[in-house]
């Protein structure tokens, strides 16, 4: 009897354990909308005074497809190099002791706390046919500020803390047993590092990725220094595209805000491949 | 209590609902577009002397020290070899006087044929290095950066480079340019519910006395007193024939001519 009136005081209908559901759930569900959902949806109400013919004009042209090209290969290019390499500065920031670990770690956060029209600015005149390390290129001919490349190098500078804060609790939480086992069973560091350590890893990862390619993909301040803007070597990203139709005198909201929706509509795209990737990754291991 | 910024930006700013009461912008068609929302009274352009323009300034170019290529006029800019770095006009509105100037030195020079015009500018932005996407950003990409060979520039940004940097660079003024009237206004409803009216009056009213005349001059702007003007002759070539943006039949024929999408300036520039 005593167990069978414990159980059914647990379980009432629609009565949560945690206190104040219904107050957390409206606080939440406000700030949602106002900060999100509602600026969403007056771009989309914006970029439907466009009829549909306009708007299908206004996306199909040459220099608007061709930066969305460019903003999105460069984009994804620089989240895969953030990916290797922030891959291994956060196993080296978590697994390594060395003199002046601890500034190291905090320098990750700069390209965060920078604002980014200063890391434009720089990363362009450092990398100018002019500036110290751009010099040393363009004794081989290569240039990188005002091309594709400056592009991408700004790109990974401002992606890579990314990968590195979504890997190092993970990698810290790593249990060293896996490894233990691993070596012990005969596997070679290698395969250890490939198929025992990686895989747990791996959502993780794809968090990273998809964080630093979001923010690539829609980066303004620190690309437009050091890219050029130039529609004829396609170093135009789409966000200079919309800014140029809000700065010329025209104003135009409508066509500005019909680029935007479009970029919306591909980035949420590609962060739900992303998504659906890491669950496929994670039930792997479970 | 200031705000700075890009001439559209801040335009648009204004028109969002910042509580300006007197606006300085780059060109009168920004002013224009806060007009056009309601937000300044028509005829603003003739409630202060000259166009509303207590100074003016005009297009040059800069170059670098020695003048190495040689830049005389507009038509060295189509050299082949020769770099140039200007801004976009379709970003910003302070660029759109560069392409004014250059095309009615085309107009000049090739008498109003507007196929071989078409051809000049085209060859222009063909040489175009770098283009910005203001005029502080081509400034920032000439000098701090040392990219291109002449930057095509407004006089008094020109001049101020050449203060900061003595001895790296060069100003010439080409034959021909175009008066850039940067003009100001007050904004109707902002004073109107502020009850800045007669402060705002008196400030703008102000840059046309003398003594501010004269601050503008050191500033490197052209003073629109005359007299004044003179006294700086030798800061400004004051024989560059000018000419204005009614020579275009102002700014909105400017604008469906040369800058609004599919116009003057897409054909040439996005012609491969």
């Amino acid at each position: 009897m005593k167990k069978n009136e414990a159980s059914k005081r647990k379980v009432k209908k629609g009565h949560s354990v945690i206190p104040g559901r219904g107050l957390t759930m409206g606080i939440t569900v406000t700030m949602l909308s106002l900060l999100i959902l509602i600026p969403l949806a007056s771009i989309m109400a914006y970029s439907f005074r466009l009829s549909w013919s306009e708007f299908v004009e206004l996306i199909t042209r040459q220099n608007v497809v061709r930066a969305f090209a460019t903003s999105i290969s460069c984009a994804l290019i620089a989240a895969v190099i953030n990916s290797i390499f922030g891959l291994i500065l956060a196993w080296v920031l978590v697994r390594y002791e060395f003199p002046g670990k601890r500034l190291m770690d905090a320098m990750i956060e700069l390209p965060f706390a920078l604002p980014t029209a200063v890391a434009g600015i720089t990363l362009s005149k450092m990398y100018s046919n002019q500036g110290i390390i751009g010099k040393f290129f363009d004794q081989f001919g290569i240039r990188i500020s005002y091309t594709k490349i400056g592009l991408t190098i700004a790109l990974i500078f401002i992606g890579i803390p990314f990968v590195v804060r979504a890997l190092q609790p993970v990698i810290e939480k790593l249990p060293e047993s896996f490894e233990e086992a691993a070596t012990m069973l005969g596997a070679s560091k290698t395969y250890t590092f490939f198929r025992v350590i990686l895989p747990e890893l791996t959502p993780a990862l794809l968090t990273g990725f998809g964080l630093a390619l979001a923010r690539g993909i829609g980066e303004y301040g620190s690309v437009i220094y050091i890219s050029g803007n130039s529609e004829k070597n396609g170093t135009q990203v789409v966000s200079y595209v919309i800014m140029q139709k809000l700065n010329s005198g025209n104003a135009d909201y409508e066509g500005a805000a019909a680029i935007a929706l479009v970029l919306l509509i591909i980035s949420f795209l590609l962060l739900f491949v992303i998504n659906m990737i890491q669950l496929a990754a994670g039930r792997r291991t479970k | 209590m200031q705000s700075h910024g890009g001439s559209g930006s801040q335009a648009r700013s204004v028109i969002e609902g910042s509580d300006a009461d007197v606006v300085t912008l780059a060109l009168a068609h920004d002013i224009t577009l806060i007009e056009d929302e309601g937000l300044i009274e028509e005829g603003w352009i003739d409630e202060f002397d000259s166009n509303s323009s207590p100074y003016t300034s005009t297009i040059t170019f800069l170059v670098r020290a020695g003048n190495e290529k040689n830049i005389q006029d507009w038509d060295d800019l189509i050299r082949e070899g020769v770099d140039v770095i200007t801004p976009d006009p379709k970003s910003s509105g302070g660029a759109c006087w560069n392409f004014l100037a250059a095309w009615y030195y085309a107009d000049l020079t090739y008498n109003g044929d507007e196929t071989q015009m078409k051809e000049f500018v085209s060859a222009l932005y063909d040489n175009v290095l770098v283009m910005d996407s203001g005029a502080r950003g081509a400034t920032t990409t000439f000098v701090e950066n040392g990219q291109g060979d002449v930057l095509i520039a407004w006089e008094n940004e020109a001049l101020l480079a050449l203060e900061e940097y003595p001895g790296e660079y060069e100003m010439i003024t080409p034959s021909i340019s175009i008066k850039a009237e940067p003009s100001v206004a007050i904004v109707d409803e902002n004073v109107d519910s502020n009850g800045t009216r007669e402060v705002a009056e008196a400030y703008l009213s102000y840059l046309y006395t003398d003594e501010a005349q004269q601050i503008i001059g050191e500033n490197y702007y052209r003073p629109i007193n005359e007299e004044i003007l003179n006294t700086f002759s030798d800061t400004f070539d004051l024989s560059v024939e000018l000419c204005t943006i009614d020579d275009f039949g102002g700014w909105d024929q400017a604008y469906e001519d040369f800058f609004q999408d599919g116009a003057i300036f897409d054909e040439i520039y996005n012609a491969e």
